[in-house]
């Protein structure tokens, strides 16, 4: 089981003021399932790790002006090319074990 | 009275701002915002991983927009971007003729120097940038991409490495276990954040050569041993040089040429997984005597009529 400490979460309240960004966005991504918010006494979190994954939605979003079923979309398509990355090392690896 | 100007050596080359945003010098703010975002959809970081051509062209790009959405500057630019060391000229004067007024439009600072504008833009602006959302925009430095190479004895203790990375020293903890092709994330260890950005984070591929005799698949190790044919007939006792050391190991009686054993446990290390290793698959190989004496034909003869 996956215990997450309390320094490891970050307040999505903070994170918006920080970013100059509304949290209707940032709600916004969790209820398409982009990300993941964690309520502790009725405040946001969302975890430390989730944070590039989030900066990179709202760089999408604002800077790019790619609205939300873009981000969805990209985010599939960028998750296939990484699979299918780490998919080819595989194989290579397993190619590698009959030519060596 | 007329200026002289030294020219240097090194003549920066002009950057057709316009051009690179396809714009043409009447486009209005909101024809330069569209034309960026077009073309940032287009060569954006995060849309293009590990692409170092997309990164120099976004570059571009977003220097492009930092001059033409910022009316001072395309101001100065449209002035005297074809000449624009007559630009410094003229503005070393004026700073001078004003330096007793006010600087207006304080800008945010926290933008390190080399935020990855040309030199032809740090000549005619200094440098500097705004932040903030909506103003200039922040980017996440560069993600730097090494490859590490270790042999099999390396992966299969855990060790700490010291790297040099962009001239720095990073000494790394590598866990035993680690695969061939695999690619651990140091954070922060890439290219310097853009505008106040976040650094990048330093991306490790691990390339592992084989060890002579012996081959991995995930935490398996495969290797071939040679058997004497006697002990493979009678049975016997052999040591063998795993990676973790000397086996003793029993061999059946009648055992057949290409044979194979799995010694539990003796494999390679699970990567994070303290205590948990593969297993080790034994194929024999019966080596059948050569350079036979008399006596030792004639009792392979008397076997063979038995």
């Amino acid at each position: 089981m996956k215990v997450t400490q309390i320094e490891d979460l970050i307040a999505v309240n903070d994170f918006c003021v920080n970013h100059n960004i509304e949290i209707s966005f940032v709600n916004l991504l969790q209820q398409n399932g982009l990300i993941e918010i964690r309520i502790i006494e009725s405040k946001g979190f969302v975890e430390k790790e989730q944070l590039p994954q989030l900066e990179k939605y709202v760089r999408f979003y604002y800077d790019l002006d790619i609205n939300l079923e873009g981000i969805e979309t990209i985010s599939y398509l960028l998750q296939r090319i990484e699979n299918q990355q780490n998919e080819l090392i595989a194989l290579k690896n397993r190619l590698r074990l009959y030519e060596g | 009275m007329p200026f002289i100007y030294l020219l240097s050596d090194e003549q920066m080359n002009f950057i057709d701002y316009y051009k690179i945003l396809g714009l043409d010098k009447k486009a209005t703010t909101s024809d330069i915002k569209k034309a960026y975002r077009k073309q940032a959809r287009k060569y954006h970081p995060d849309l293009n991983p590990n692409d170092a051509d997309a990164k120099q062209n976004f570059q571009q790009i977003n220097e492009a927009n930092e001059v033409l959405s910022d009316p001072e500057k395309r101001k100065k630019y449209d002035k005297y971007g074809n000449d624009w060391q007559h630009a410094e000229h003229f503005e070393n004067a004026k700073q001078y003729q004003e330096q007793s007024s006010n600087s207006s439009g304080q800008r945010y600072s926290g933008r390190q120097s080399d935020g990855g504008f040309s030199d032809f833009f740090e000549s005619m602006f200094g440098g500097s940038a705004g932040a903030g959302r909506g103003g200039q925009v922040k980017f996440r430095g560069e993600d730097f991409n090494a490859e590490l190479h270790l042999n099999l004895l390396d992966a299969f203790e855990t060790h700490k490495q010291t790297l040099t990375v962009n001239g720095k020293n990073i000494r790394i903890t590598i866990p035993a276990g680690i695969e061939n092709g695999q690619t651990i994330k140091i954070t922060g260890h890439g290219g310097q954040g853009i505008n106040g950005g976040p650094n990048g984070d330093l991306y490790i591929t691990f390339s592992i050569a084989n060890h002579p005799g012996i081959k991995r698949l995930g935490n398996d190790l495969y290797t071939h041993v040679d058997l004497e044919l006697y002990s493979a007939v009678l049975g016997g006792e052999i040591t063998l040089d795993t990676l973790s050391g000397k086996v003793k190991l029993k061999v059946k009686p009648e055992t057949q040429n290409g044979s194979k054993v799995k010694l539990k446990g003796k494999g390679f290390p699970v990567y994070k997984k303290e205590g948990q290793f593969g297993d080790l698959y034994i194929t024999y190989t019966v080596k059948i005597p050569t350079q036979l004496t008399e006596k030792q034909k004639s009792l392979f003869t008397e076997l063979s009529k038995s």
